[in-house]
């Protein structure tokens, strides 16, 4: 029984190992293409570099000049770093407010922004780029506002629910002993709700780290993020360049990456308490 | 904190509220009002009524063709992702060697944005194809299935890991009873493990299909829609209704209310439904 056990999970783990290493291959295969000559890769995309296709890093060099990697880079992080702080800051406070202060505008407040996240963003794309043309939001710092308001919905959604499970003497005390909300929220409150800011900062920075259109609407033509600059290669005149596309693929994977590995305890929990209180 | 002097409500909701109706709540009501309009701008709109969303189906088949492909793709891609996702995670909670290695590899492709993805998988598949002398534009089918990969690729890891905290949080002690009373594997997979991690399902179910429904990344950069406008869903094509050519903003924005009310549906009657099934159980 024992052995016939001991041959089943050799045969499992062999089974998984297997499966990993084909969900692995893709980024593999083109690991291993942008090292080849951009006329070597379409047509024989499963074949290693050798000595005629190897072109070292000229992928790279070209790839990271004809879109600009290296602002496109720095415009996502940006973007990224300082939504995100908006993000959990604000919301944070609107439904700690909204939970606790139990009144029919709360009630109205946490309903339309839970619908704001049914509602696909097509409904709104066009008007709301309009919007953001006229109140001058269309650059790298009036996107932060509305990637608060666009990510509000499922924050406040996330943190409400965890509100919920603190027992609200602490906060009473806490006003009891002359604290105002502010003081009660900062020192108080915000302490107990950081692993679910955690898990609310995680989801949103792999939200908008890869987010194409709204920032391709908004500012888009002076201002390429990263996924922007990916498909304006692809999208440009003329043949397209495999090679530096290759290059291109692979320094947009590397910075996930490593987020990934320095984090991964927190954004493997942080999913699946997202998707409970979700 | 029961009571909070309006001064502190004010300061506590405000920036979120002004940020949510400057970006969302305008755009939705002036979205709304422009369904019924003919526009190129927000601001020269003149009003045609119920037009625009005859013209959303009558002037050609794509919106209709982009539902049907999109109801077919959510069909199958949902079943797949969750029954793949399913299947890792039973694999992955039986304490075998190097769990958490396999649990961090099958996440991955999830952090990597739908652009990026669908231009991984269209080295792969169309490197693939070209072996047959064709690549992914030359019929819709290829598309289809292409999507399916992709989506699965992405979403399988995601769901496996909220599937797995749903094995893991039942009692041991109920699967040790089942088995003491003589359940074989498949019995008490089938009678204790699926039955409890049904709130897993419920919730994946959800993610994929809103997901499913919602793609736009993904269609964008691994088909475009080719061949023609066929492998275009519905995101997509309202995409390019909008600013595929001019003239055409108000039949787009009616296309996106449709959508709209489609998805809201959706989501409402799983709502309903897994109320429903919480209250039976």
């Amino acid at each position: 029984m024992n052995a016939r056990k001991n041959y089943l999970n050799s045969g499992l783990f062999a089974f998984v190992l297997i499966l990993a290493v084909l969900f692995l291959s893709p980024i593999f295969i083109v690991l291993m293409n942008s090292f080849k000559g951009r006329f070597f890769i379409s047509d024989t995309p499963f074949a290693l570099p050798n000595a005629q296709t190897f072109v070292g890093l000229q992928n790279y060099t070209s790839g990271i000049v004809k879109v600009g990697f290296v602002p496109a880079f720095g415009y996502s992080l940006f973007i990224t770093v300082f939504s995100v702080t908006a993000i959990v800051f604000f919301t944070s406070m609107t439904a700690w407010c909204i939970t606790r202060v139990k009144s029919r505008i709360s009630s109205f407040i946490y309903y339309l922004l839970v619908f704001s996240m049914i509602v696909p963003f097509q409904m709104v794309m066009f008007t709301m780029s309009k919007v953001a043309n006229i109140l001058h939001l269309d650059n790298p710092v009036g996107i932060i506002v509305l990637y608060l308001g666009f990510g509000a919905g499922l924050a406040v959604f996330i943190f409400s629910g965890f509100v919920k499970s603190i027992p609200i003497e602490v906060e009473e005390a806490a006003t009891i002993d002359g604290c105002n909300p502010i003081q009660t929220f900062f020192w108080i409150v915000f302490p107990m709700l950081r692993p679910i800011a955690i898990t609310v900062a995680i989801l949103n920075a792999m939200w908008i780290w890869n987010d194409y259109l709204l920032p391709y609407l908004v500012i888009g033509s002076n201002y390429k993020t990263i996924p922007i600059a990916v498909q304006y290669l692809q999208g440009g005149y003329g043949s397209k360049d495999m090679g530096a596309m290759m290059a291109l693929l692979i320094l947009a994977i590397i910075p996930i990456i490593i987020f990934y590995l320095v984090l991964q305890r927190y954004i493997i929990q942080g999913v699946a308490a997202g998707a409970v209180k979700g | 904190m029961r009571k909070m002097p309006m001064r502190y409500y004010a300061l506590f909701t405000l920036p979120t509220i002004i940020a949510f109706v400057v970006s969302f709540f305008i755009p939705f009501l002036l979205g709304t009002y422009l369904t019924f309009n003919t526009f190129t701008t927000v601001t020269n709109a003149k009003w045609v009524g119920l037009t625009n969303y005859v013209r959303a189906f009558s002037e050609n088949d794509q919106f209709l063709n982009a539902t049907v492909f999109t109801v077919k793709f959510a069909l199958v891609s949902v079943v797949l992702i969750n029954v793949f996702a399913f299947a890792l995670a039973l694999l992955l909670t039986r304490k075998m060697r190097g769990e958490n290695g396999f649990r961090t590899v099958f996440f991955m492709p999830n952090l990597i944005g739908g652009i990026v993805l669908g231009y991984i998988w269209l080295l792969i598949i169309n490197g693939i194809l070209i072996n047959f002398g064709v690549d992914i534009t030359f019929s819709a089918r290829f598309g289809f299935w292409g999507l399916v990969v992709v989506t699965n690729w992405q979403m399988v890891g995601y769901m496996m890991i909220i599937y797995i905290a749903g094995i893991l949080a039942i009692p041991p002690e109920l699967m040790e009873a089942a088995r003491i009373d003589g359940a074989n594997s498949w019995q008490v997979l089938r009678n204790v493990t699926v039955p409890l991690v049904m709130p897993a399902v419920t919730i994946c179910t959800f993610l994929t299909v809103a997901n499913s429904f919602k793609l736009f990344d993904q269609n964008l950069s691994l088909t475009a829609g080719a061949p023609g406008r066929e492998t275009a869903m519905l995101a997509l094509d309202i995409f390019n209704t909008f600013y595929g050519r001019i003239g055409f903003e108000g039949v787009g924005q009616a296309k996106a209310m449709v959508f709209t009310l489609f998805v809201s549906l959706i989501v409402l009657f799983q709502l309903l439904y897994s109320r429903k099934r919480e209250r039976e159980s």
